[in-house]
């Protein structure tokens, strides 16, 4: 389940490991690559599916036990699966604050869903992937078990070395999908999707066929694939993701489990699937640039960025570090940045205890220096400034002699013209 | 950052599929000068009137714009269009400059690939992914049209004309800002294909960034193309050393996935293919004069 998984189709590279580059060849095949955007929980991701036709195991949501054990009653199934809802992954193996252990459970009784709901719900479930207090569970998923006779692996994904969205399969589902790109590349299928055709019925066919689907099972997997690629389309997905890609062992072909990623370009125009975020796991700090529309990320050290252009932003971090120091962020404001968040970004800055100083690179293109230097006046004199503020403003709206004045000599201020 | 001479600085995310298109075709569309008529789509708008005025004051050409609704209107003392056929039959533009929404960008861009624009410059950030790649798709089977961007800064020619945003005061010859979105309609390969061919570029400053591997790609044609005793110097800074893996670093493609896309990874491909790499972008210039003192080019 994890969101931080690492996946990459073709013998490449894996995390941390000290393989040779690709070569060209090998860098014309497509790379599936975790992202921390949108958070959706599992039961988000699988409604969001099955309103688009795709079979996925039946299921219902519940946020106390006696929801929990009623649904296990409704759902009639053969074995009930229940399965805390957090965003971090890892979830089976994990522990809860309750005593019990393991966020994911197997039972045929439907009164065991009720007695383990009781110690999940409310509590807080600790797994590798999240921080030493856990996460706590507000949701539980109580769904019905299927039995997974063979797994293969499914993912859909827009890819810049093909200019478009491509559908890559592996019959070697269920595991590491990157384990298989390094050991058995001849396992990993990839079929090429033209935007304004769609897929192919040939094209869906052949990739079940290589998937493994036989008989009528090949035609039902094809029309699964079909769905995902229209849900893809239809959700604005950058990618789906489905492991496994699963039979069972009476004939149905369902998802068992997948992660999408949405473009975040297009939250415009998805804004009922983008009200869902949770953001509840994130780092506080970004949560809050996100409230104001800034792009922030948090790095270890103690030196504060604030720049405009994510390019300009990621070479200052990169000039921090060529010097000896730590940038304790990367904060691109953009091009249309208002004062207000001029304002707001500072204030987050600021109140973040590592920052031992705050470095500001400007250079407008797009973005005015005169609103970057009113906002920053502002902040420092309402939030008493106490740590050094080194500024750099260069381009649209400073005059072409040089730095601009600063407005408060009493602020502790440099300025400066070039990096 | 600005050097004597005639240096090209590229900004640019690389695509290839590896089968040729007769979008190459337009590459030479790349080359702008006074002469050269420009419309703006989106004119009317805020960003669109205030770049529209900055580069009237730099000197571009600047013949007219497009503002579905407003069109017979006067704006900036300038012709306003419905439409971009319009506008280039009346006007006879070679290019356009593209300030409008995300939600409408694409669409815009289309526009004027239908009008057989030869450059078009497209300014916006954050147009939906697969709406660019619908664009791409049309894009790469035409040849009439060029397109930089989008989510990138423009293209200038220092003195003649400037089509986009960056503050012109600051720039020497020849630039192109090629933006860092994943789906995008010029790369490094086309820019330094331009570059290296055209007599008046004596060296190559190319900026790039973690996310895709455009780099390496361009790498890979610098070997072919720039090696040997003509070979132009090629200085090079890639920006996200230390940008954390798994991270979007705000551009739409600057993303190291699971090991790739790395800086380390481009600037070795780079260095391979006899690139000079700069650690900070402050030394690109002085980088680049100590190349051509060594070649003996000043």
């Amino acid at each position: 389940m994890a969101a931080s998984l690492t996946l990459k189709v073709a013998g490449s590279l894996r995390k941390g490991a000290g393989r040779p580059a690709l070569g060209p060849r090998q860098t014309q095949m497509v790379r599936i690559i975790p992202a921390r955007w949108l958070n959706l929980q599992e039961y988000q991701s699988k409604k969001i599916m099955a309103d688009h036709g795709v079979t996925v195991q039946r299921f219902f949501v519940a946020d106390n036990s006696q929801d929990a054990l009623e649904a296990a009653k409704r759902l009639k199934a053969k074995e009930i699966v229940l399965k805390a809802q957090i965003l971090a992954g890892g979830r089976g193996k994990g522990s809860f604050t309750s005593g019990l252990k393991g966020g994911v459970h197997l039972t045929k009784n439907p009164d065991d869903v009720g007695q383990l709901a009781k110690q999940m719900l409310g509590y807080n479930l600790i797994t590798k992937q999240t921080a030493k207090e856990g996460v706590k569970v507000n949701k539980v998923m109580v769904a019905e078990a299927l039995d997974i006779a063979r797994e293969t692996y499914l993912a859909i994904l827009m890819d810049r070395a093909c200019n478009g969205p491509v559908i890559v399969g592996s019959p070697q589902g269920g595991m590491d999908i990157e384990e298989v790109a390094a050991t058995k590349p001849e396992l990993i299928f990839k079929e090429v999707i033209d935007i304004f055709e769609g897929v192919r019925g040939d094209q869906a066919l052949r990739m079940a066929a290589n998937i493994g689907f036989k008989g009528p099972l090949q035609q039902q997997a094809a029309e699964e694939i079909q769905k995902l690629y229209s849900l893809f389309l239809k959700v604005d997905a950058t990618q789906v993701e489905v492991n496994p890609f699963g039979e069972t062992p009476d004939g149905q072909v369902v998802c068992f489990d997948a992660k999408i990623n949405f473009d975040d370009n297009a939250e415009f125009r998805q804004k009922e699937i983008f009200s869902q975020d949770d953001i509840s796991e994130s780092d506080p700090l970004e949560s809050e640039a996100a409230k104001y529309d800034l792009k922030y990320i948090g790095m270890d050290g103690n030196i504060a960025c604030f720049v405009n252009g994510a390019g300009l932003a990621m070479a200052t971090c990169d000039i921090i570090d060529l010097h000896g120091g730590k940038p304790a962020n990367f904060l691109d404001l953009g091009g249309g940045v208002q004062e207000n968040q001029v304002y707001q970004a500072f204030k987050l800055l600021t109140a973040d205890p590592r920052v031992k100083a705050i470095l500001v690179n400007i250079f407008g293109g797009i973005v005015n220096c005169a609103i970057i230097a009113h906002g920053i006046t502002k902040a420092c004199r309402e939030l008493k400034l106490e740590v050094p503020l080194v500024v750099r403003l260069e381009g649209t709206g400073t005059p072409q002699t040089g730095s601009p004045s600063p407005k408060n000599r009493q602020m502790n201020f440099v300025p400066t013209i070039s990096i | 950052m600005a050097h004597r001479g005639l240096l090209a600085r590229l900004l640019v995310a690389v695509e290839r599929s590896g089968v040729r298109h007769c979008y190459t075709g337009s590459r030479q569309n790349l080359y702008i000068d006074k002469a050269t008529k420009v419309i703006c789509q989106g004119f009317t708008g805020k960003q669109g009137t205030f770049h529209s005025q900055q580069a009237l004051e730099y000197g571009t050409n600047l013949v007219g714009g497009v503002s579905p609704g407003k069109g017979g209107r006067s704006h900036l003392n300038l012709p306003v269009f419905n439409s971009v056929k319009e506008a280039k039959e009346s006007t006879g533009a070679d290019a356009s400059v593209i300030y409008v929404p995300p939600p409408f960008a694409a669409a815009a861009i289309f526009e004027s690939i239908e009008a057989e624009i030869p450059l078009v410059v497209c300014i916006t950030e954050g147009i939906p992914q697969q709406d660019m790649v619908r664009v791409k798709h049309r894009l790469l089977r035409q040849s009439k049209t060029r397109l930089i961007g989008p989510n990138c800064p423009g293209v200038i020619n220092p003195g003649e004309c400037k089509i986009g945003i960056m503050p012109g005061h600051i720039h020497m010859k020849g630039r192109i800002g090629i933006g860092g979105d994943p789906f995008n309609g010029t790369d490094f390969i086309d820019c330094l294909d331009v570059f290296l061919k055209d007599p008046k570029t004596e060296g190559i400053i190319l900026i790039g960034e973690i996310g895709g591997n455009a780099e390496e790609n361009a790498a890979d044609f610098l070997q072919q193309h720039n090696m040997g005793p003509n070979a132009k110097p090629v200085v090079s800074f890639i920006a996200g050393l230390t940008a954390p893996p798994g991270r979007r670093m705000g551009h739409a493609g600057a993303i190291i996935a699971g090991g790739k896309g790395g800086a380390k990874e481009k600037i070795a491909a780079l260095q391979h293919a006899g690139v000079i790499i700069s650690m900070s972008p402050a030394k690109l210039g002085s980088t680049i004069q100590k190349e051509f003192e060594k070649r003996k080019l000043l």
